[in-house]
């Protein structure tokens, strides 16, 4: 079916602000300057002279109808299921963010006197309880930003523990072993961190190889582990305790990647499972929201033998009073200026409180049950590489669909037509043509059953009329874009001289 | 639980279809020596409005929140246009994930390219990316980048940098060969001197301008010395008002300028979410950090947006990429392009002479009151240190508890043999009359 489009409908063609601007056009009013001016407040070669050359001049309504026309271009949670693996892409109470916008929490100064910051300190210390109780593990520090940053600090920790136990011998243990189907950002924040990676092969079930594992044991140097779990293909690593004993007997540590912790809150917890540190993803498991890619808040938790290296300041109670103690002489180090991204723990803290121990534990139970169901309708239709029953995330390939040209990334762009944003594509990289799919505790039955319905649909397109998709998008304001010419001849800032927003009738 | 559509019917038969008598058997994987088996002993489910006062109740002990406050260092209150936290909560753009199908994500990837050409003309440069975590972490990385780029190890940082900054660096770049050299401060002028411990194995020379002290560096000699042994000039920027008035880096030769974007709509927030700005000049771009948001075409000529030049970044990468980061700071990249296109050209550069007279008007004021003195005598913006006739932490605690005016930062916090100073910071939500009120009661 093909849908007459009126061309030069307003809100689909919403040009740059920069295009917008008008000389003379304002968007703001400050209050008169109350103090006498002097006329020489600034020495004239400090002083700009290009006039913010190129800087919008707009009005407040311009503004308003500018970001509320792009806004409808993009697709979100509030509009639908947004079945992201990996990423959690749950429900975003509009509660938190009223209570992240009280003016006390908001309009607080980080380096505001302890005395009258004690609200903000309390509500870090409590979250910091609850996360610790979430997960099993005694030592914490909110202070990175996001998911990548956590887990720099959690390797960091390793490294600093390693250099304290062993001495001089510890530059000798320098291996981090990885999983292959490891998220990106480990090896790179093990890389960091001044770690050599060793690559895990998986076993035919999608889980860790242990005779891989413990052959790369046996090499010797290992300073670690570096572990998804539930792991990225969305199965249980069933072994993890040997997992753990094998890692600690060659002297190494064990990192876990709270990626996936939305599998397991109120069911199990990774200090339980021999695991030494962890980050978690408050923009994932705790429900902050996304905003479009940031802010995260990362934080970091570790066992009682790698708390002395955590990140200072961190937030202690003595008596009634909560304070910053700086006094961790065996810290790696700050990570982030200040106490991490506060705005978040706010957030995530009212979501905990909102659940509650029930709640946590009920949305762990349906975000499992949600993904199992898919997993379940959708085997016949797709090609399901592991046997395993899968936790919160379903895994998925192309392979029935690649025979007749079909490829994940065409199956993710029809999904678009049929109103749902695509699932996780080509990762991990262990399966090819990889589609994962998190449908997450916020979806009702049926929406999973249209979206069940809307891949078994795909699926037969694609058998019987594979250019449908491989064309796909159909529904949307542009299509597909060139990627491979914007990477060749990279345009990332508007110039005056700029095309605008059409070059074709 | 509210937040969960399925009703437990719809469960159970969900379970039934799937073989299941329980949730509990969906976790059949998890061996039972690990299960928790027990509740989570955290609190039990809060209603609405339980959860409200829970959070009201905290947030009224941070009374500092409600002064009058003399406070900068890195974090300034600045006002705000209300329509920047109301479009910053559409669903649209704060549900929304990271737009890896610009089919579909348009919306972000217009407002990252539009956040991308503002820093560029605030700073001068010619390129910035999609943003950092925030200022401190965006230095971390222009380190990284300087020995990249130079092939280089040292890097030469001055101590009027914000200390916070430089230990987050610190953390950040311990683990390679890297050297880091701090350099000191002129007690007269406030300003950057050791620059002979510059040679040919610099990778980078690091400064603030305005620095921690308020100081606005000569970035023209300290650019020249920097490229004179080959090394990069990094500039930060913590306060991103001073961008409406004060010569942009880029006009100096900046190699590489990072800085803290919460000024612009950004609430303080007890220190974040804040804003990491990160920018660098055209021939550098396939070494920086971050996301980048790119012009692209569809087959029919229509333009659009996408994030681009991602083979530098960790998920194609891994180990080999240039930053573990993964995240920008999407939503608070919204609310600092919301503030500077409704702010526009004039509001940009009236907040910041605003800033710069209110600041300039505090300092002629308090430099008159008997006992003290300006010790630092470079040209500032909005933020100054004052030298008082006694220790600063006693002059503070007097004005806040006797006034009930949040006074500043000792300096002592950071600098030793510097107890007798405040950082005074001055911004355009100060009234003369609070700016008196301050001074009266020093």
């Amino acid at each position: 079916m093909s849908i007459k489009k009126v061309t030069q409908h307003p809100t689909q063609n919403e040009g740059l602000i920069f295009e917008r601007s008008q000389g003379g056009r304002v968007g703001y009013r400050l209050p008169k300057l109350d103090v006498p001016i002097t006329e020489d407040i600034l020495p004239a070669e400090l002083r700009r002279d290009d006039d913010l050359e190129g800087v919008p001049e707009v009005s407040e309504v311009d503004v308003v109808r500018h970001f509320t026309r792009i806004s409808t271009w993009n697709y979100s949670i509030d509009l639908g299921m947004y079945p992201l693996g990996s990423c959690t892409m749950k429900y975003n109470s509009r509660l938190n963010e009223k209570t992240a916008r009280i003016g006390g929490f908001a309009n607080l100064h980080p380096l505001a006197p302890e005395e009258e910051s004690q609200g903000a300190l309390e509500l870090i210390y409590k979250l910091q309880e609850d996360l610790c109780e979430i997960t099993g593990l005694p030592g914490i520090s909110l202070q990175p930003a996001a998911g990548a940053q956590g887990e720099m600090t959690g390797v960091m920790l390793i490294r600093a523990f390693l250099d304290h136990r062993d001495g001089e011998a510890s530059k000798d243990r320098r291996v981090m072993l990885i999983p292959e189907s490891a998220h990106g950002t480990n090896p790179a924040s093990a890389a960091m961190s001044g770690f050599k990676v060793k690559t895990i092969r998986a076993t035919a079930d999608g889980l860790t190889d242990m005779a891989h594992l413990r052959e790369l044991c046996s090499e010797g140097g290992v300073a670690g582990l570096m572990l998804t779990n539930p792991n990225t293909c969305g199965i249980f690593e069933t072994d993890i305790k040997e997992i753990c004993e094998t890692i600690h007997a060659a002297g190494g540590l064990v990192y876990m990647d709270g990626a996936n912790m939305n599998a397991l809150v109120g069911i199990a917890r990774p200090g339980d499972m021999g695991v030494d540190v962890i980050h978690l993803n408050l923009h994932k498991t705790f429900s902050t929201p996304h905003g479009g890619g940031g802010p995260g808040c990362g934080p970091c938790l570790c066992s009682a033998d790698l708390a002395p290296f955590l990140p200072t300041p961190k937030i202690e109670k003595d008596g009634e009073r909560y304070h910053l103690n700086y006094d961790y002489p065996g810290s790696i180090g700050r990570v982030k200026a200040f106490y991490g991204n506060f705005g978040m723990m706010v957030r995530a803290l009212s979501y905990i409180y909102t659940h509650g121990n029930d709640g946590l534990k009920e949305a762990t139970e349906v975000a499992v049950l949600n993904a199992r169901y898919v997993s379940n309708a959708l085997k016949e239709a797709y090609d399901k590489p592991f046997e395993s029953d899968c936790m919160h995330e379903a895994i998925f390939s192309h392979k029935n669909q690649s025979k007749k040209g079909v490829v994940t990334l065409d199956i993710a762009k029809r999904l678009i037509d049929y109103g749902f944003h695509p699932m996780t594509v080509y990762f991990p990289l262990v399966v090819e043509g990889a589609m994962l799919i998190e449908p997450t505790e916020s979806v009702g039955r049926a929406d999973l059953d249209a979206f069940i319905e809307a891949m078994i649909d795909i699926d037969r397109e694609a058998q019987e009329d594979p250019q449908l998709v491989i064309n796909a998008p159909h529904s949307t304001r542009i299509g597909r874009l060139d990627e491979a010419t914007a990477a060749r001849k990279p345009v990332l800032r508007w110039k005056p001289d700029m095309e605008t927003l059409s070059t074709a009738a | 639980m509210r937040y969960i559509p399925n009703s437990p019917e719809e469960r159970a038969d969900m379970l039934g279809l799937l073989g299941l008598s329980n949730a509990g058997e969906l976790f059949r994987s998890i061996p039972n020596d690990v299960q928790l088996n027990r509740p989570l002993n955290v609190t039990d489910p809060m209603a609405e409005n339980e959860v409200i006062a829970a959070m009201e109740a905290m947030a009224a002990k941070n009374t500092a929140a409600t002064k009058p406050s003399f406070l900068g260092a890195g974090v300034y209150s600045h006002f705000s246009p209300t329509i920047v936290d109301h479009l910053i909560q559409r669903s649209e753009f704060f549900t929304s994930y990271t737009p890896y199908q610009p089919e579909i994500s348009q919306g972000t990837l217009q407002y990252i390219f539009e956040f991308q050409t503002l820093v560029c003309q605030l700073t001068g440069m010619e390129v910035a990316n999609a943003s950092m975590y925030d200022g401190s972490t965006a230095m971390a990385e222009a380190y990284l980048m300087a020995q990249r780029v130079t092939r280089r190890e040292k890097v030469i940082v001055a101590k009027s940098v914000h200390p916070e900054y430089r230990e987050v660096a610190t953390t950040y770049d311990q683990h390679g060969d890297s050297e880091i050299v701090e350099i000191d401060f002129d007690e007269a002028t406030g300003r950057v001197v050791g620059l002979d411990a510059l040679d040919d194995r610099t990778a980078a020379l690091v400064v603030q301008s305005p620095n921690f002290f308020g100081c606005i560096e000569d970035l023209q000699s300290l650019a020249d010395a920097a490229h004179a042994v080959g090394a990069l000039f990094i500039v930060v920027v913590t306060e991103a008002i001073s961008f409406g008035l004060l010569k942009p880096p880029g006009e100096f030769g900046a190699d590489i300028v990072v800085g803290e974007g919460q000024s612009w709509g950004v609430p303080m927030s007890f220190g974040g979410p804040h804003l990491g700005l990160f920018a660098t000049q055209d021939k550098f771009i396939r070494q920086m950090p971050g996301r980048l948001c790119g012009v692209a075409y569809d087959k029919n000529g229509n333009r659009g947006f996408v994030l681009t030049l991602s083979t530098r970044e960790q998920h194609i990468r891994r180990e080999k990429a240039t930053s573990n980061i993964c995240t920008n700071q999407g939503l608070i990249a919204l609310a600092a392009t919301i503030y500077m296109e409704t702010m526009g050209k004039t509001g940009l550069q009236e907040v910041a002479e605003q800033n710069a007279q209110k600041a300039g008007y505090a300092k002629q004021q308090i430099a008159a009151v008997a006992g003290y003195s300006i010790p630092f005598s470079s040209p500032t913006f909005n933020e100054f240190v004052v030298r008082g006739p006694r220790p600063a932490l006693e002059v503070l605690e007097k004005v806040r508890i006797e006034n009930g005016i949040v006074g500043g930062l000792a300096l002592s916090k950071y600098y030793g043999g510097h107890d007798n100073d405040i950082l005074v910071c001055v911004t355009e939500t100060m009234s003369k009359a609070n700016i008196d009120a301050f001074v009266d009661a020093l």
